[in-house]
């Protein structure tokens, strides 16, 4: 286990940012932003045209933590208390998961319950409570 | 012009990503470790995209159509199932061993943190896991149906 500062000012800044650009591909595209969503059609798209807008939108996604190191002086903190093992069960569970549950956090947490779908409330308290359980089960139970 | 702005939309999407603390693995498992070291900072994060998007989602939707393209492209479906409850409820268990989730690791694959390729690499393999196990059982129930 890492502890970490509380920070509020931080975070609603960047959830500002997060909800900006959210509000912002509506406007312009009329396009929820869920990675989930973007990154699977990037891989699958349907035609040129719908490829395009995804390479646009996750080359922009990258280039957000260098202006951030240009901004700071340094990339955005990135600790991480699980193993390797850890990393590639979960991220291949994540896969999973958000592949038959249409979406992740910023799909549904962000874009879903702000358009007030039911749909997103049920899949982000879903999810919330996977990973609370896991985190209870694997720092409390197992003391990983 | 609509890729440059669509550019700029996803810089503005990962920069949030990098200053709200979304892409630290510690953080975010420390915001769900309620019976132990909890930092409360995320549901900020949560919460003032909310505060953003609700009402500007609000707004753009009464417009007639976006900017570029012919409509809105929103989910169809209200249907709220065991496959929707049950993707999503795993999904948290698979964040809740990496401590990344799609969208906080896909811009921080820039910094070229191992741990950010190793888990952006298995979220991809297990996005295809779930689509072949997901065309299959369709490809079983259409066999069954016909015979």
């Amino acid at each position: 286990m890492i502890e970490t500062e509380f920070t509020p000012l931080a975070a609603s800044l960047g959830g500002a940012l997060i909800g900006l650009a959210s509000v912002l591909l509506m406007w312009v595209r009329g396009n929820i932003l869920g990675a989930t969503g973007i990154l699977t059609g990037f891989m699958q798209p349907s035609s040129s045209a719908d490829w395009a807008w995804r390479a646009a939108i996750l080359a922009g996604m990258v280039t957000g933590p260098l202006v951030y190191l240009f901004i700071a002086g340094e990339f955005p903190a990135i600790q991480v208390p699980v193993s390797k093992l850890s990393m590639i069960v979960g991220g291949v569970i994540v896969g999973i998961g958000v592949t038959y549950g249409s979406g992740c956090t910023s799909g549904h947490g962000v874009c879903g319950m702000s358009r007030l779908s039911p749909r997103s409330f049920v899949a982000t308290l879903s999810f919330m409570a996977g990973i609370t359980l896991m985190v209870f089960v694997t720092r409390h139970i197992f003391g990983l | 012009m609509q890729l440059i702005v669509i550019y700029v939309i996803g810089l503005i999407f990962g920069l949030g990503i990098s200053i709200s603390g979304m892409a630290n693995p510690a953080k975010v498992l420390n915001f769900f470790d309620f019976a132990g070291i909890w930092d409360p900072s995320l549901i900020f994060v949560m919460g003032a995209a909310i505060v953003v998007t609700a009402p500007g989602y609000f707004l753009v939707l009464k417009r007639p159509k976006p900017v570029f393209g012919n409509g809105f492209t929103l989910p169809g479906t209200k249907l709220i199932d065991r496959r929707l409850i049950g993707g999503s409820f795993t999904f948290g268990l698979g964040w809740g061993l990496a401590g990344f989730c799609p969208g906080a690791s896909l811009p921080v694959l820039s910094t070229g943190n191992p741990d950010v390729l190793i888990f952006t690499a298995s979220f991809i393999v297990g996005i295809f896991i779930a689509r072949f196990m997901i065309q299959r059982s369709a490809q079983q129930r259409d066999a069954a149906t016909t015979s």
